[in-house]
């Protein structure tokens, strides 16, 4: 009886919230395109699918960066506080739409691998069975990668975007469940593949679980989600303190998780290795940008007040992420597997400048996104071309002597490896030179020296893959240079393009970035 | 780029002033841009540009020169103090108090430079049409000859340091894949290897100088360092200066850094005259004269620069001497002249512009007897050992008479450049005074009999003599697109010495505003007359020698083994590689193995005590492949504790 | 410190040295002896279900069935509050509960069509 009376008057109180559609556009327009392309899939013939999936795809990603576009400049709070449209967000957002447009094209590439791409033919059957034997060299696709592609990243725009950290929690899983699928869908060496997968989520969901903790607790304190009312929490409430902190180191985990900082990178190798190269990009880069825009936001905005209590902690990740991403990545043997290491290693740099807590920090690091997500992109699009009889080769002893054989495509490597190691004239030195700079400003110099030290470590095994390429003698039976298609060719273009002028012109982005640097709160 | 720091005291003191472009002069980037633009173009449009790619390579490179002209005569139309034109071209990264600004300087200094690169350097594209003519790859060659020009372009034209590193690495990047174009020829690709890792050694000097000055001035760029030179403590100038010249003996081959220029011959001849005779060798020598404001404040630095120079030219005249290889006689001749232009700006204030006569007579010369050669190995089937030719003067009358005007200028014959710029120096040696002048001068002049004689036994053996020509060789003259350049080069060696001495107040007095007035030093110890007179009889002495000893007898098909100590030194290059090896290679294989040990040691000891902290037994752990997320969660929850009781404890602190 | 939360941290810690303690000293006291049904997967005491390797499919039918009710489940749940609050939200309600309502659809549209509706 009680629950009667007293649910028409929640109701009274209830006021009608307001959402602004148009600062969700970009967001709109992909999660649009995603619904479309899973109608496409209900709807459209097998043969048609890829191209038209391809086509809506790819609209949406354009689309969402055209709102981007024109939303710059924009500082709004809508859904009901849930949402901040400001500079971070939209610059994060811009970032993930071209990258995904890059990533997209990967995906797409068809050339490379008897009509299927790098994408599995079917990925119900089992891996050995006659059934996948039958499958592999046709021109079947599953072609449900391209909306989930774009589902996760729907969610990768709505990250970084989160006002809220319930809001932000389900963006989280948005970006992550689709992501879980696709490292199951390589085209060869399947079992490698779905074990990555099954890795991936189950220390994915273990790691959204220590975020869900720490919402938990956080709500405790503060009585609110908002960040915004964390914030405020943070600036009056002396009580309470040991759910605060408790509750902000739960949280840290989550998000540490998915930026792959030590000590919760060890998936990070393993299931950049199993799963498809084109999503290991998009992993590797559209989910990284999206989780430091939302890490960002949530140290920024939610716990600026209390920057002396959490500085120290991520002094110590970002050393540990950069010296331990630089360490491992020396020993390894396979290409794919050091790329892996060396975005663990930048994950570390781009947290010195999440250390600074300051506006030349927040623009760094956004630029640091930017440019890091490039340049990995056309990496990892690089391995999809160097093949041998068993798919990619990525055994670094393979690649030898790759310099004499195909100049053009191992220079490209060269160069983005170069800007990797931030190397001058490079976009990773600007970076590099960003983030550096804003930390030794913020009082954190012991922290760049360390950076440093650990980029000449990183240089060390970037530029011993170049020394390889270059300067040995080509196996003799070494694995042959796929001439790249379009799409490839397209996606290549562009990262060793933004690779190159944005350090040779850096300036006008630089300049973006450090307008965009403010957090509306 | 010059990276300024605005915390970082500049005040504007003696240094040179410069001005800002205005007019032609702001589009001296586009000197530049021709050639980086062809080389991009021919790099990346593939077979497609086959056709019509060495044109377009020959005429980026001619533009260039055309455009480099008019400059010159904009630039002869003002007054000396405003021929120091900067122009500023973009803000590379505008942080807030750290400014790295991207600029070019047109200043008579490099505008010598810029009209030598292009002219010399179009007349050596123009002479590869006919000399690559049949090779497949003609088109990448040209692409990778107008790269090296771009490079070397921006190299002299950078208004900083910085700006000059980038042109610096780039022309070794050029010279790295022109040694190396005939990379299937496992000579070829290791002489490439060996250029590109000796030059390192030196680039690591110049990098080091360059950190050196933005510690001590804030800034690298060229107005910055000079305005603050001489205010800086002499220690620090020596430093610079020591740096620099490490950084000038890896490009200019100077002793110790020489071993790689003998290897570089393995490219093609066209390659050889331009990278490694007419422009990139010089570059140390541009680096030490542009630096003058920071030698002019140590004088240990400068004594330094002398004793290289004089050691480098002494060098290459013995290793001269020894060789049976054309090109190689040619490389240890080249070694040598720059060892006499790294002398002559090492004397000093007043000579400075001595080195950039001779640099520039060195490169009419030195190209026209490198294109020469390359004529001869045309019409030889590639045959580069002198034993094998002989009587070619009759067959070859055009190579003969251009090589022949080489040839004179080299040895300075009187009223040949040569005569007009070695002899320059060889007298402001002995100027200097003193013992160390005394001891300059005599090497100096040692140096001019050493090389009359190698270049005589040179000549002698390749056109004089019965020929020793292989089976099958019919030995004729090259093609009209070889032969011209090589016209036009010798018309430069036969007068460029007496027109950049005479012409209005010559290309010393041109180069004044960039390299301070010519003067005289101590007066002369022999009066200017005697000394010409003792410089040509010491020549005259070695050239008869090797009349006496190579035209008059016949030459043996092979060399003789039973020859003196000194002589088989000269034939390994007087041990040069066993040098770099012991001071070089040794230590970087030790630090290389320390590495490695590290590398197995230390770090794959880190991995395992971390797997071993978190799981208790890692290798338990990887036997069942499950296992690892396992541990990877295990490791999460470690990592999750640790980053919860380490903020408790942060606030609780 | 005498915190009120500090039993809590010491159940953490008590709970973290109690699965790290465990997992190790297993390692070291157990006897190491595999079998067949101790490397066979775990599931409640009845025989374990034959591998599918060497069949074509995984019987993923159960799993269709299971995530179609909760999607359509959470769809009910959410109408509820709306059906509470429809008059207050007015237009804007009737926008939201449509585009929410079309994109559970375009999901059923898609198993509809995929044949994950039909039991054989």
């Amino acid at each position: 009886m009680s629950t009667a009376q007293s649910l028409p008057a929640l109701a009274a109180d209830f006021p009608a919230p307001q959402i602004a559609y148009s600062a969700l556009s970009p967001m709109v327009a992909v999660f649009g395109a995603a619904l479309i392309g899973v109608l496409v899939e209900a709807f459209a013939p097998r043969r048609a699918r890829a191209g038209l999936q391809l086509a809506v795809a790819l609209l949406g990603l354009l689309g969402g960066l055209l709102a981007v576009g024109l939303l710059a400049g924009t500082r709004e709070v809508t859904a009901v506080g849930a949402v901040a449209v400001d500079g971070p967000a939209l610059f994060v957002q811009g970032t993930v739409l071209a990258l995904g447009v890059a990533a997209m094209l990967l995906l797409a590439e068809r050339s490379l691998e008897s009509g299927g791409g790098a994408i599995v033919a079917q990925a119900a059957t089992v891996p050995g069975s006659a059934d996948e034997r039958a499958l592999v060299g046709t021109d079947h696709l599953q072609t449900e990668v391209f909306p989930l592609a774009m589902l996760a990243i729907g969610g990768m725009l709505l990250f970084p975007a989160s006002n809220d950290l319930l809001l932000m929690f389900v963006a989280l899983e948005v970006l992550s469940l689709p992501l879980y699928l696709m490292c199951g869908l390589a085209r060869r060496r399947r079992l490698l593949s779905q074990e990555a997968a099954v890795k991936y989520f189950l220390l994915g969901a273990f790691s959204s679980a220590f975020f869900l903790y720490g919402l938990a607790l956080l709500y405790g304190y503060a009585g609110t989600v908002s960040l915004p009312g964390i914030a405020a929490a943070t600036q009056v409430t002396a009580s309470n303190d040991g759910l605060l902190y408790t509750g902000l180191g739960l949280l840290t985990v989550g998000l540490l998780f998915k930026i792959s900082a030590v000590p919760f990178h060890s998936w990070t190798p393993d299931v950049y290795q199993g799963a498809p190269t084109p999503v290991t990009a998009l992993m590797a880069t559209g989910t990284k940008v999206a989780a430091f825009g939302a890490l960002l936001r949530v140290y920024y905005v939610a716990f600026g007040a209390i920057r002396w209590d959490w500085r120290p902690l991520l002094w110590v990740i970002a050393i540990a992420t950069m010296a331990v991403g630089a360490l491992l990545a020396i020993t390894q043997r396979d290409v794919k597997r050091m790329l892996a290491y060396s975005s663990v290693a930048h994950a570390g740099f781009i947290l010195t400048g999440v250390v600074a807590a300051t506006r030349a920090g927040l623009a760094g690091s956004l630029f640091y996104l930017l440019a890091y997500g490039f340049t990995t992109l056309a990496a990892f699009g690089i391995l999809t071309l160097v093949r041998d009889a068993d798919g990619e080769a990525t055994d670094l002893s393979s690649w030898a002597g790759l310099g004499r054989r195909s100049p053009m495509v191992a220079g490209a490597f060269a160069i983005l490896l170069l800007a990797l190691a931030g190397i001058p004239l490079t976009s990773g030195f600007t970076g590099k030179f960003a983030v550096f700079s804003a930390a030794a400003d913020a009082g954190a110099a012991g922290l760049v020296v360390v950076a440093v030290v650990c980029s000449a470590i990183a240089a060390f095994f970037y530029v011993r893959v170049i020394v390889l390429m270059f300067f040995n003698e080509p196996a003799a039976d070494g694995p042959t240079v796929a001439i790249p298609g379009a799409f490839t060719s397209a996606a290549l273009a562009l990262g060793v393009a933004v690779t190159v002028v944005l350090g040779v012109f850096p300036s006008p982005l630089l300049k973006l970035a450090d307008q965009a640097a403010l957090f509306i709160r | 780029m010059s990276v300024t720091a605005s915390s970082a005291l500049l005040v504007q003191g003696a240094g040179p002033q410069y001005v800002n472009a205005t007019g032609l002069f702001t589009l001296s980037w586009v000197l530049i841009a021709l050639p980086l633009l062809s080389a991009a173009v021919l790099l990346l449009t593939g077979r497609r540009a086959n056709a019509w790619g060495h044109l377009l390579g020959c005429a980026s490179v001619l533009c260039s020169f055309v455009l480099g002209l008019a400059m010159l005569f904009a630039m002869l139309g003002r007054s000396g103090p405003d021929r120091l034109i900067d122009q500023h071209l973009f803000s590379w990264i505008p942080a807030g108090s750290f400014q790295v600004e991207a600029g070019l300087l047109l200043d008579p200094l490099s505008m010598t430079f810029v009209l030598l690169i292009t002219g010399v350097g179009g007349m050596i594209h123009i002479y590869s049409i006919g000399y690559m003519a049949h090779d497949p790859e003609r088109r990448r060659f040209f692409g990778e000859l107008n790269l090296f020009v771009a490079a070397m372009l921006l190299l002299v034209l950078g208004d900083s340091f910085l700006t000059l590193y980038v042109g610096w690495e780039g022309v070794g990047l050029a010279s790295y894949l022109l040694i190396g174009f005939w990379s299937y020829k496992p000579t070829a690709a290791t002489a490439a290897k060996k250029a590109f890792l000796v030059n390192r050694v030196g680039d690591v000097g110049l990098s080091l100088a360059i950190m050196l000055m933005f510690a001590t001035f804030g800034t690298t760029s060229f107005a910055g360092v000079f305005s603050g030179a001489d205010r800086m403590m002499a220690a620090t100038a020596t430093g610079i200066g020591l740096l620099l010249l490490l950084g000038a003996c890896g490009k200019s081959a100077q002793f110790p850094l020489q071993s790689w220029l003998l290897d570089a011959m393995e490219g093609p001849t066209p390659v050889s005259a331009l990278i490694h005779a007419a422009t990139m060798v010089t570059a140390g020598v541009y680096l030490i004269a542009r630096s003058n404001p920071i030698f002019d404040v140590s004088p240990n630095a400068r004594l330094g620069v002398t004793i290289v120079g004089a050691v480098t030219l002494l060098f290459g005249a013995t290793i001269g001497c020894a060789y049976d290889d054309i090109k190689k006689v040619l490389a240890s001749s080249t070694m040598s002249q720059v060892g006499y232009m790294i002398l002559a700006v090492g004397i000093g204030p007043g000579v400075y512009a001595l080195g950039i006569v001779q640099l520039v007579c060195h490169g009419f010369f030195k190209a026209t007897m490198f294109l020469g050669a390359g004529s001869v190995m045309h019409a030889t089937k590639d045959n580069v050992n002198m034993r094998h030719y002989g009587g070619l003067r009759r067959l070859m009358p055009i190579t003969f008479l251009t090589f022949t005007a080489g040839y004179l200028a080299i040895i300075g014959f009187p009223f040949f450049s040569g005569f007009y710029s070695k002899d320059k120096i060889i007298e402001a040696a002995f100027d200097k005074g003193g013992t160390s002048g005394l001891v300059l001068g005599s090497a100096a002049l040692l140096g001019a009999g050493v090389t009359a004689y190698y270049m005589t036994r040179l000549m002698a053996m390749t056109f004089f003599g019965r020929p020793r020509w292989e089976e099958g060789v019919t030995p004729n003259e090259s093609p009209r697109s070889m032969t011209m350049p090589m016209i036009v080069l010798g018309i430069g060696a036969v007068f460029a010495g007496a027109l950049l001495t005479f012409v209005g107040d010559g290309l010393a007095g041109f180069l004044t505003p960039s390299l301070g007035p010519a003067e005289k030093g101590s007066p002369p110890v022999i009066s200017a007359s005697g000394q010409t007179l003792l410089i040509l009889a010491v020549a005259t002495v070695g050239a008869v020698i090797a009349y006496l000893q190579f035209g008059r007898r016949s030459v043996p098909d092979t060399a003789r083994q039973d020859v003196p100590v000194v002589v088989t030194a000269a034939r390994q290059a007087l041990y040069g590689d066993a040098v770099n090896e012991a001071v070089f290679m040794r230590p970087g294989q030790y630090t290389t193995r320390a590495l490695v040990f590290f590398d197995n040691f230390g770090v794959d000891g880190a991995v395992r005590g971390l797997a071993a902290l978190v799981g208790g037994s890692s290798g338990r752990l990887r036997r069942v492949q499950t296992g690892f997320v396992r541990s990877y969660a295990l490791l999460m929850f470690g990592g999750a504790a640790l980053v919860v009781i380490g903020l408790t404890l942060a606030y609780a602190i | 410190m005498g915190h009120v939360y500090m039993p809590i941290l010491v159940l953490f810690v008590l709970a973290a040295a109690f699965a790290v303690g465990s997992v190790t000293a297993a390692g070291f006291t157990g006897p190491k002896r595999y079998n067949r049904a101790k490397v066979d997967a775990y599931e409640c005491g009845i025989e374990a279900t034959p591998q599918p390797v060497g069949t074509a499919h995984f019987p993923v039918k159960y799993y269709l069935t299971a995530m179609l009710f909760i999607v359509f489940d959470i769809e009910i749940i959410f109408l509820y509050p709306w059906a509470v609050t429809f008059s207050k939200l007015g237009f804007f309600g009737l926008v939201e509960m449509v585009l929410f309502i079309g994109t559970v659809f375009v999901a059923y549209a898609y198993v509809w069509r995929r044949g994950g509706l039909q039991w054989d």
